[in-house]
Parts: C-alpha cells; sequence; structure tokens
C-alpha cells in the first residue's frame, strides 16, 4: 500500500518518526510498515476489528486544538503542540488520522502490555510441551518478548473441556483459548457458517458451537491457522510433528482453478500438512479444508513407484524408450492434463507437433464452485493449455472424439498423461483395442492396460508454474523428492521428444532452461523466466482466449469475464 | 624447545645391580598388603558418584506414569541427532489420558550419542535422565539403538516433587470437569 503513488496519503508519527499512510490504515499495520511491532491477537487484517484481547495497547495523541478559536495550539518552537491521551488506546481499533501521534514503546505502552500479558496467563494452562501450537505460538511469543518473566499467580488456575470434537477436523481445547474471537468471526465473516460463540461471563467464558451445530464447513481449519494459541487445533496434524522440525515450501492448491498460494510442511521427506500462505490478489489468508489433505496423495497405497513396460517393473530409461518407439508408431492420439505445469504443456505440445498429430485432447474435470476458493474447474491449470497452445477450445468431460476415432481405427496409441482414460469415458473395448502409453502418479484402470507406465512426480515432489482463473501465473516449489523409481514428468516428456527429433535441438529437462525455450515461442509467456515470477504470481494477458466461455463463477477474488460484459 | 633429558651415570651401588633388585621387590612387596587401588572390573564396579551423566534413560513417575509426553524438545536439542521420537496420543479411555500425549516411539541410537546430558536439561518433564548406567555394547548397529521397552527398563522410576498432571486431573474432577 504504502508504495502506491496516491496523493491522498496523510502524515502520522509513530515513536518520533513520521509515516506517510492512506487514511484510514489501521495503526497496527501502520507501525508494521516501519518495520515494528505492535503485539497482538485478536486483531487480523483479513477479518473486522474486535479490539479485545487489549494486547496492542499504544499511548495516543493528536495535535491540539484551542477550543475558543479553533485554531492549532504549538509548542515553543511553532511546532503543533500534542494532547496525549490520559489513558492507552488499543493501536487495531484506531485508524490514521493526520497528525495523529502514537508511542509504541513508552514506559506506559509497556507497562499496558506487560499487564495484558499478565491477565491473559492467569488462566492459561502450562502445557506448552503437549501443545501443537508451541514454537508457533503467539501468546508463547509475547509473553517472552513482552511479558514479565515471572508469575505472581498462586491462586488455582480455571478448568475448562480439553480435547473436545468442534467438528470433523478441528479439535478444542478449552484452558488455552484466550478469547479473541478470531475464528467466530471468520466463520461470521469469511466462512458464513455461523457455529462458534462464546458462553458464560468473565473468566469462565468458554469458546463452543452453538447447540446441535459443529464446525464442519470446508473452511474450518482456517480456525486453526488463525487461532494465536493452541486452543483449535487440526485434528490430523494433532501431535504428529512438532513445528519447528517442519520445512516450509510455497506451493500451490491443485485442487481447483483458483490456484490458493499454500506452504507445505515437509521433514526429512515426509509431508506434515499443508497451510495457506498470504496472497491478497487470490486467497488472501485461506485456504479449503480439502485442499489440505491432497498431501496425503504421496504416500497413498496405489502411488505409482516405477515404471513398467508390459506390466513387468522396468528402469525408466528403458520405459522411455519404449515410450518413444510407440509414438513413433503413428495414429497417435495425446491426452494431455489440466493438472499438469505450463512446462510439461509445453513440452507435450512440443511432442505433438513432432509425431504430427491434430488429437490433442484435455479432460475437464467439472464440479460444483463454492464461490469462495473452490472454483468449478477442478483442474488448475487448463488456461496453461491454453497459453500454451496444446489446446484451442475448452476441454470437455468426455472423451468422445477420441472414442469415435478408436472405433474408426483411426487411433491405434494412446499417449496419457496424467489421466485415467477409463473415466474419461472411454471404455474397455477401446482401451484394449489402443496401445497405450501412460504418465502418472497413481495406478489407475489406464495404468493396468497400458504398455509403457512412467512413474511421475506429484505436485510436491517438483517444481512448475500454473495459471488460474484469473490468468495469474503461479509457481510452485518442490517440497520433498519423489519415489525412486519415479522421474520428473518434465524430464520423461523432454526426454521422449529428444527420443523423437531429429535434431539436436529439443526441450530442455530443467525448468529453468525450459522458461528459455517458453519465453521465447509462446507469445503470451514472453518476456517471464521461472525466477522473474514472484512468490504471489505474475498477472497475465488473457484476452486472446475472451472469446471463450469458461465456466467458472464468482469467487473470493474473481468476477467472471462473461458475466460481467452481459451484466453491463 | 626441546628438553634435554640428563641421564645420571649410575654410581657404584647402582653397578652393583643386586642391591637394586632388592631395593625394586622390596617396594613390590610392600605394595601386596596395602589396600588395593584396581578393581576386578567387570565383576566389580565402581561406586558411580551422584550426578554421574550415563546412559540417557526414560523414567516412570513413583505412580507408574511414563513422564515423557513426547515433546520432542531433546530430539530437537540434541547435538548429534541421536534421539528420535514418534509422538502418539493417549486415548480417551486410559487412566492418564489428561495428559493427552506420550512418545509411540522413542529411540537413543547409542552409537550417536555423546552423554552430553542436554536431553535432561531440556526436558520439561523431568523425564529423560542420565543414569548411573555407563557400559553399553552390543554386536550390532541395530543392538546399540535403545527403543522405547529398553529405555524405560533402564530409567526405572525416579521420585517426582510435583506431581503436576496429577493435580490437573484432581482440579478437574473436583470442578466437575467444567469451570
Amino acid at each position: 500500500m504504502a508504495e502506491e503513488k496516491r496523493d491522498d496519503l496523510i502524515t502520522v508519527n509513530i515513536d518520533g518518526q513520521d509515516l506517510q499512510v492512506p487514511p484510514g490504515t489501521n495503526m497496527v499495520d501502520a507501525v508494521a510498515m516501519l518495520g515494528k511491532e505492535v503485539p497482538h491477537y485478536c486483531y487480523h487484517p483479513k477479518l473486522s476489528v474486535a479490539g479485545n484481547c487489549r494486547m496492542c495497547l499504544v499511548e495516543l495523541g493528536m495535535p491540539g486544538k484551542d477550543r475558543a478559536t479553533g485554531e492549532p495550539m504549538l509548542n515553543e518552537d511553532g511546532t503543533p503542540k500534542i494532547m496525549w491521551m490520559p489513558g492507552p488506546a488499543i493501536a487495531c481499533g484506531t485508524k490514521a488520522a493526520p497528525g495523529m501521534h502514537i508511542k509504541t514503546d513508552s514506559p506506559k505502552a509497556i507497562e499496558s502490555r506487560e499487564s495484558v500479558t499478565e491477565f491473559l496467563l492467569v488462566n492459561h494452562p502450562l502445557d506448552c510441551p503437549i501443545c501443537d501450537q508451541a514454537g508457533e505460538c503467539k501468546l508463547q511469543e509475547f509473553s517472552a518478548s513482552h511479558g514479565r518473566g515471572y508469575s505472581r499467580f498462586i491462586e488455582e488456575k480455571n478448568v475448562k473441556p480439553k480435547r473436545t470434537r468442534l467438528g470433523p477436523r478441528v479439535t478444542l481445547d478449552d484452558e488455552r483459548c484466550i478469547l479473541c474471537s478470531r475464528c467466530v468471526r471468520f466463520c461470521q465473516e469469511v466462512a458464513d457458517d455461523d457455529v462458534l460463540g462464546f458462553t458464560d461471563r468473565g473468566s469462565y467464558s468458554t469458546l463452543t458451537c452453538f447447540p446441535g451445530k459443529e464446525l464442519a464447513n470446508n473452511y474450518s481449519l482456517n480456525t486453526v491457522d488463525i487461532c494465536p494459541v493452541g486452543a483449535l487445533t487440526s485434528t490430523d496434524f494433532r501431535f504428529k510433528m512438532r513445528v519447528w522440525f517442519l520445512k516450509e515450501t510455497n506451493s500451490i492448491d491443485f485442487e481447483s482453478s483458483v490456484g490458493c498460494n499454500t506452504e507445505v510442511s515437509s521433514r526429512e521427506g515426509k509431508l506434515y500438512r499443508v497451510t495457506p500462505r498470504r496472497n491478497d490478489e487470490v486467497n488472501d489468508t485461506w485456504m479449503p479444508d480439502s485442499g489440505r489433505e491432497l498431501y496425503k496423495i504421496v504416500e497413498a497405497e496405489d502411488r505409482l513407484h516405477a515404471a513398467s513396460i508390459d506390466g513387468q517393473k522396468a528402469s525408466a530409461t528403458d520405459a522411455l524408450n519404449a515410450a518413444s518407439e510407440l509414438l513413433k508408431t503413428g495414429g497417435v492420439a495425446v491426452v494431455g492434463s489440466g493438472s499438469s505445469t505450463v512446462e510439461e504443456q509445453f513440452a507435450l505440445k512440443k511432442i505433438a507437433d513432432r509425431i504430427g498429430t491434430k488429437d490433442v485432447y484435455l479432460v475437464a474435470r467439472y464440479g460444483e464452485d463454492d464461490g469462495l476458493l473452490i472454483s468449478k474447474d477442478r483442474n488448475p491449470n487448463v488456461r496453461g493449455a491454453l497459453a500454451t497452445g496444446l489446446i484451442s477450445a475448452l476441454p470437455a468431460e468426455q472423451l468422445g472424439d477420441l472414442a469415435l476415432k478408436i472405433n474408426a481405427g483411426e487411433v491405434k496409441t494412446v499417449f496419457a498423461v496424467r489421466e485415467d482414460l477409463a473415466a474419461a469415458g472411454l471404455t474397455e473395448e477401446q482401451l484394449a483395442k489402443v496401445q497405450i502409453v501412460a504418465l502418472g502418479t497413481h495406478a489407475n484402470s489406464t495404468t493396468e492396460k497400458a504398455k509403457v507406465v512412467i512413474a511421475g512426480l506429484t505436485q510436491f515432489e517438483k517444481s512448475g508454474t500454473v495459471i488460474n482463473q484469473q490468468f495469474r501465473i503461479q509457481k510452485f516449489h518442490k517440497a520433498i523428492p519423489g519415489p525412486a523409481g519415479a522421474i520428473d514428468d518434465l524430464a520423461a516428456l523432454a526426454a521422449i521428444e529428444a527420443n523423437l527429433s531429429d535434431s539436436e535441438e529439443s526441450v530442455p529437462s530443467v525448468i529453468g532452461t525450459a522458461w528459455k525455450r517458453i519465453a521465447a515461442e509462446v507469445p503470451m509467456l514472453s518476456e517471464l523466466s521461472f525466477q522473474s515470477i514472484p512468490d504471489t504470481g505474475t498477472l497475465l494477458d488473457g484476452s486472446a482466449f475472451d472469446s471463450l466461455e469458461f465456466v467458472e463463477g464468482k469467487s473470493l477474488h474473481f468476477e467472471p469475464k462473461l458475466e460481467g460484459a452481459n451484466a453491463q | 624447545m626441546p628438553i634435554v633429558v640428563k641421564r645420571k651415570p649410575l654410581n657404584l651401588l647402582e653397578k652393583l645391580y643386586l642391591p637394586e633388585i632388592a631395593r625394586g621387590l622390596a617396594v613390590t612387596f610392600r605394595r601386596m598388603f596395602e589396600k588395593k587401588v584396581t578393581l576386578e572390573y567387570p565383576e566389580q564396579r565402581p561406586p558411580i558418584p551422584e550426578g554421574y551423566r550415563g546412559v540417557p534413560t526414560l523414567v516412570r513417575d513413583p505412580e507408574g506414569r511414563e513422564k515423557c509426553v513426547s515433546c520432542q524438545l531433546c530430539e530437537f536439542v540434541c547435538p548429534p541427532k541421536a534421539i528420535r521420537i514418534t509422538p502418539g496420543e493417549i486415548p480417551e479411555d486410559d487412566e492418564h489420558a489428561n495428559v493427552e500425549k506420550a512418545p509411540k516411539e522413542f529411540d537413543i541410537d547409542m552409537l550417536r550419542c555423546i552423554y552430553c546430558g542436554m536431553c535432561q536439561e531440556v526436558c520439561p518433564e523431568e523425564a529423560i535422565w542420565l543414569q548411573n548406567q555407563y557400559s553399553m555394547s552390543g554386536y550390532t548397529r541395530a543392538e546399540m539403538v535403545n527403543d522405547k521397552a529398553k529405555l524405560y527398563e533402564l530409567g526405572g522410576t525416579l521420585p517426582d516433587e510435583h506431581f503436576k498432571w496429577k493435580k490437573k486431573k484432581e482440579a478437574s474432577r473436583s470442578a466437575g470437569d467444567h469451570h
């Protein structure tokens, strides 16, 4: 916000430093712009201000005005006289006003914080050793940095319900709750599923679900993320691993074309959880619960661990050579995937060009959109296939054309990339009539019938880019290594392409260099490179595809173009 | 600078040889009747002083509750990364269900352990102790990894000053599990 050139900026003074901010900026955010931190629990930039934790108390003053004349009061040296308020004020409930002065580290502010921390800790159990939040707990951090460091409390602590099931995915420990009401506000304001509330008064206040309801909506785990303490914990992640062991990798949620930005936590090659990563243009700080479970596909039982030829385990090199030979035979159809990365789709397009086939298909996956962060198009990267020229029209859910061509005997070999042909409408007889080369991550009826199977990598085991419904290209990174017998999809496709080509030139098998080719050949992606795409993605010009009727409806930061045009 | 050791020339008595033999044997015989300073190890074992840092072990409290709650701080602090813990949940029908968390697996690789005692120092539950056991041996690498059962067998029971979890359970019982 501060970087934008605006002419209506106002000046506030924080700890003696002048700062230009847009009017109405929350003072917690304004202090953050200076690189300082006002400790806070209940304030969340994407939720309404509740102002109930009192942790962000600061000293506040405004330039004085003479009551009789309305003239500004001045000090002897001509500077405006600041009238400091007698008591501290909460920074989160204060919006920037011209000339406002705040002190975040004056003795009064520091003492206020220490006192608030002491009150918050009065009834807080000392169970950090068994608390999943330990290590990323705001109360733990601020108790160390803004607390007294010793306890004066000798009375009995309150007893509240522990290990309570709030919903299918959320477990609540009421003793740890500091009543910040972030979760309550999230359910009301973002998830639109008002199920949480407080019962009883004072120190007996208890977070609970309304009678007969449970926290079961598909966004319930966001309450766990925003809980500043360990009161709300994920039932799936509960007691699995301490957070200080986890390594975070930036990733993208592959469940729909929204492309939520995520962080994948892993330790020593094992995934433990997926959490949202803030991107104000796509998913704010939220993500759906369904996307958090996707990490389980890595260790799924039907995972392909090695390549095979005719059902016999083979080395990846042999499988790639066998696949190349099959693709040379002619009458080849290519079934690409909307869950491949842009780089893989580019390489697949090159393969289709090399074998000279026009039969390139994509399988669409449609579901219900929830208007928030799951769109109707359940493929994360259909627009990547359009941008790279792999397809020119929107895909269908069933491969009807391909089925007809197989029946007519025009297609003798099918190269299926990350798609199950049977699920896409091909019958057993049709699958038996053709030779199948399958590149995939999990066993399905296509890989069972395939002549050559190449084991690929999931989105957690490779890097790449995907283009979401806004035509925003976003990159994700490799979090863990894949199974020993699997091969990076891009490397596999590049190797096949190299086998098919007569010349020296072929698609590079490494993302960085592949992008040099992509930028040179794909007009929409020119001037881009994998390194230059920021972590929050770059918006592309998708106007070339305005004529296509994309299926996505409205979601958090997305307005469908066609509907908008019709409305006007 | 090298130190030059001067060798004295032998005097007459020493040159005679036999008197010196007698003198040496006198020392030998005198020692035979003095108190022994060596031990018949391993049949005899030396007394272990208090605070000795022997093999790390897991202990139970006097009521038989396993004290470790698998917070994994020892795993984090361990300099040679000898400790490996798989945390687990205590089922709700368990006697100690209010502790909620206990290790499912707890392995200490004694080929890696350097007996530094950081695990004992960091433990917030006083569950891991370096006790007086000092000699670990085995024929394979796998034998040198102490698993949870072995660690509790080595550790036994130690007195508890706090009974923190027991007090918590009693507090919640007296309050009727609410407020």
